[in-house]
């Protein structure tokens, strides 16, 4: 390998350091105007009038939108496959709001002070409904309604607010239970959590010197955007053009549509270019959220510590709208129950609920993360009832290559999955390295005290998958420039995670030339072909594919000519450092000759390939997270001391990509592990939408990580490769939860751990 | 109202108003749009900018309390094409991922690196505790900040050495 495997510079590393307009908000057509939007009180309430009139006066106003002068139309603002297994169940305005931070109405005006100032001119009467706001009290009996619309499509069971709900069943769980020696059973709680990318969402729309509407956004999907804002507003899909930029950052909440619709609808009205972004305190309260989860998880196991039977029961809170609530729930399940494949019976039940708060969405771990935050934790138990190490517990339950599980055929992306195989995994390389870094045989059950702090050591185990199986397709072009070098057109979008320089890589790669002779372009949805999006670890894997297979069609392609220039057959010839190089005789010719004989003189051609890939199967990335924590008994404080992960992602195509992934994913999961929380008043309005009082880690807060790549080699992965870019945020809740009953014998079933909340716990146990 | 500075190290005189953020002055009506907008309510560092070599945020400070100071963004470490020693360092350890918060980081880097050309890495992540990313989880942003300091004392030569027998 010349590229692949090695630690290339990021190929849009030097435009960020320079500060390039790169980012959507950092080129402003000429006349723009700003939209903003009026956001709702009150948590549950009717819109019974909607007075514009004077904020229509206000000079620099030129458009208001509200439910009365646009489409009603349902729609889904998750940015999914089509037909998306999300429901139906937003409007571009409604007559209900449903949330405190609900859309009402919108403004376009020639500044941000005009526009604000028109915000406060719009009179609004509304009709208060009950709000609810716990999802027990939403699914229990006189609860109100949240969507009684006629015109939704695809919830569950609407009239008791059940946005989805799954029940999965394997083998006979009550006989697992009763064949079982040991049995746990316990319930963990993951609060509402936020993405918090630094650049929040923003868009430009406009209409091109063809009227054909222009969306520039910070989007994770934009060829979903395209077919979403057709829908919402009611456009041709053909008069629709999507420009993904450089993205601050995404992990999720910017695979939603929550901006797109309203700045396309505005521009529209006005013929305007219009400019809009979330503020920070918008990006808390109206974008979107980790799904706040409730997991009773149940295990059974053999005297032998063979786990024998799981069962697990979710409560998933959507809050007023069900994007991703049906796919994020099915995750809970398909992303954690593989892990431990021997148990032959399994049930995975559960609901995603509605309630008047904040919508949760995608984000980084999609349901993985709260999964695993139970099971881990239940298994830490049930090694303790067993009186083995949770370590060779783990060991002897853990799925390994060659190994299937019944869950990937029951459970699919809100339908049935599809039976598979691991075919690469070396999550047992991962467990015995981790351990030896973190000192397990020395640490685990041998507490150690520095006066009144106390260090445990707990661990975790984690997969994810690669891609949406039979689902996610991603497309790519290479073309050839007559002098050798290349362009890449992909409708991956690099999120800040460097996909690019990794399709670049695979690309240089096939093509037998350095990634500075590759330039890559993403995304545009008039110039890149079709890619589902980055979301769901897919891009190296499915993009990857699509990438690899257009390289090494486009090689066919170069051969061909490079054999006529040669005269040699083209199965004698290779790429390599820029020339097609013969085995035989050594001759070679540069790709520059091949490219300007292809494109100027002889059988004249471009050479263009093109080609698809669609994820055959979702090939498990494994990983083993450790953490050694000190809590201050006096105080209830934990800190953690460090955090091991070693982390099979197949063959890393850029290892220190990988491993800024994995630190990147681990950080942000210490951070909602132990300070990170949306807090709620009474009413449902965020009592924390800033920075100060919604803490996430700085660069003081973090403690020494190491993280360790096992390589294994993937067959259907792009030379050999998994994904990386969601498994480590699953694993520093269960494995500091360990840690800290490791070091002070309490367990703590909630997160985020703070001092209170372990106080609270300490004086429990020792009350109790 | 007429404002006199120094920007990137060229004068500069300007028309403004009082109510100005120094961030919308150098975003909006100077188009040095390196300086990125987090938060708005300085908590996320995103926005930094030296003032008379000290880190500051443009989003907190009015435009008008620059008369007379000198400004440095991240647009004044690039000359002729050459990336700045921070700079390098920042795409070679990979520590830029977004790269939203980077030009913040980059400023911050350089007010410290002047102020300490060898800082420890305990120092670095003090001192970086007022930027916010939300990517990398910083390891490779502090392996960037040391590596910077090195190119900027000089020991280019060995580390290039060192990087290439390893």
């Amino acid at each position: 390998m010349k590229v692949v495997g090695k630690n290339v510079r990021k190929v849009d590393g030097i435009a960020l350091v320079t500060g390039q307009p790169v980012f959507t908000l950092d080129v402003t057509p000429p006349g723009a105007v700003v939209g903003k939007i009026l956001r709702s009180p009150h948590a549950h309430a009717e819109i019974v009038r909607i007075d514009t009139s004077k904020a229509e006066e206000l000079p620099g106003v030129l458009c208001i939108l509200h439910h009365g002068n646009v489409p009603r139309t349902p729609y889904t603002t998750a940015g999914q496959g089509w037909p998306e297994p999300s429901p139906y169940d937003s409007f571009l305005f409604d007559r209900k709001v449903r949330f405190v931070g609900d859309r009402v109405a919108a403004v376009a005006a020639t500044s941000e002070e005009i526009a604000d100032e028109a915000l406060r001119l719009i009179e609004v009467e509304y009709r208060q409904l009950p709000a609810v706001l716990v999802p027990e009290e939403a699914i229990g009996p006189g609860a109100p309604v949240i969507h009684d619309e006629e015109e939704s499509r695809g919830i569950h069971d609407p009239q008791h607010n059940v946005a989805a709900a799954i029940d999965i069943r394997v083998g006979d769980i009550e006989r697992g239970f009763t064949e079982s020696d040991v049995v746990v059973e316990t319930t963990c709680e993951f609060p509402y959590v936020q993405h918090v990318p630094l650049e929040s969402h923003c868009v430009v729309a406009y209409l091109d010197e063809e009227d054909r509407l222009v969306i520039r956004s910070a989007t994770q999907v934009p060829f979903h955007v395209r077919r979403i804002v057709a829908r919402a507003l009611g456009v041709p899909l053909s008069r629709i053009r999507v420009i993904k930029p450089r993205i601050g950052g995404g992990f999720g909440t910017k695979q939603e549509i929550i901006l797109e619709d309203v700045a396309a609808a505005l521009a529209l009205r006005t013929r305007r270019p219009v400019v809009m972004k979330y503020s920070r305190a918008e990006e808390f309260v109206a974008a979107r959220t980790r799904h706040p989860m409730k997991i009773r998880i149940k295990l059974g196991a053999k005297r032998d510590g063979t786990i024998h039977a799981i069962e697990m029961d979710v409560l998933s809170n959507t809050g007023a709208y069900g994007t991703h609530s049906l796919t994020v729930l099915s995750n809970v399940g398909s992303k954690t129950l593989p892990l431990y494949n021997k148990a032959p019976h399994l049930w995975f039940h559960g609901k995603a609920v509605y309630t008047n708060l904040p919508v949760a969405g995608a984000y980084r771990g999609y349901g993985a993360t709260q999964g695993y935050f139970a099971l881990e934790v239940a298994v830490d138990e049930l090694a303790e009832k067993l009186g083995m190490d949770p370590l060779k517990l783990r060991l002897a339950n853990h799925i390994r290559a060659g190994e299937t599980s019944p869950i990937f055929e029951k459970i699919g992306e809100g339908r049935a999955g599809k039976a598979q195989v691991v075919k690469s995994c070396a999550l047992e390389e991962c467990i015995r390295e981790g351990a030896k870094r973190i000192g397990w045989k020395e640490k685990h059950g041998k507490k150690t005290s520095e006066g009144r702090w106390v260090h445990g050591v707990g661990m975790a185990l984690s997969m994810q998958g690669s891609g949406i199986t039979d689902i996610d397709m991603a497309a790519a072009t290479i073309v050839m420039n007559e002098d050798g070098s290349f362009r890449l057109l992909v409708g991956a979008t690099d999120l800040g995670t460097g996909s690019d320089t990794i399709l670049a890589q695979i690309a240089a790669e096939t093509l037998g030339v350095a990634v500075e002779a590759i330039s890559v372009y993403s995304s545009d949805t008039d110039f890149t072909p079709f890619d589902t999006g980055a979301y769901a670890s897919s891009t190296t894997y499915v993009s990857g594919g699509a990438v690899l297979r257009a390289a090494q069609e486009a090689r066919r392609r170069i051969l061909e000519v490079a054999a006529a220039i040669l005269g040699e057959p083209p199965e004698s010839l290779d790429l390599e450092e820029g020339h097609a190089v013969s085995r035989g005789t050594g001759k070679k010719v540069p790709l520059s000759e091949v490219g300007h004989r292809a494109m100027y003189v002889t059988d004249q051609r471009h050479i263009i390939a093109t080609a698809s890939f669609v994820a055959p199967e979702s090939p498990p990335p494994f990983a083993a997270f450790f953490a050694e924590v000190a809590v201050d008994v006096e105080t209830g404080v934990v800190r953690v001391v460090k955090f091991v992960a070693a982390a099979d992602c197949g063959m890393p195509i850029n290892p220190a990509l990988a491993e800024g992934q994995l630190e990147g994913a681990i950080v942000q999961g210490i951070g909602h592990t132990l300070y990170e929380e949306l807090l709620f008043s009474p009413r449902g309005r965020v009592r924390n939408p800033n920075l100060f009082d919604y803490r996430i880690p700085t660069a003081a807060d973090v403690p020494d990580i190491e993280v360790v790549l096992i390589p294994s080699d993937e067959p259907t992965g792009p030379y050999g490769a998994k994904s990386i870019g969601e498994i480590g945020i699953n694993g520093p809740a269960p494995a500091i939860a360990n840690a800290i009953y490791d070091a002070i014998g309490v367990r703590l079933y909630r997160i985020p751990f703070t001092p209170e909340r372990v106080l609270k716990a300490l004086h429990g146990k020792s009350m109790g | 109202m007429r404002l006199r500075f120094i920007l990137n190290g060229k004068p500069m005189e300007v028309d403004t108003h009082s109510g100005r953020r120094l961030l919308d002055l150098l975003r909006e009506d100077l188009g040095l749009i390196g300086v990125k907008e987090g938060c708005g309510e300085g908590e996320c560092g995103a926005c930094t900018v030296l003032v008379n070599g000290k880190p500051r945020l443009s989003c907190l400070t009015a435009a008008i309390q620059v008369e007379g100071k000198e400004i440095l963004t991240v647009e004044g470490l690039w000359e002729n094409g050459k990336l700045h020693p921070i700079q390098k360092a920042f795409v070679e350890t990979a520590g830029v991922q977004c790269g939203f918060c980077t030009p913040g980081f980059i400023m911050a880097t350089y007010a410290l690196l002047s102020e300490n050309p060898d800082p420890s890495p305990s120092e670095v992540r003090e001192w970086l505790a007022g930027n916010l990313c939300r990517c990398t989880g910083y390891a490779q942003i502090i392996e960037a900040v040391l590596l910077a300091a090195k190119y900027m004392r000089g020991d280019a030569l060995r580390v290039t050495r060192a990087e290439k027998t390893s």
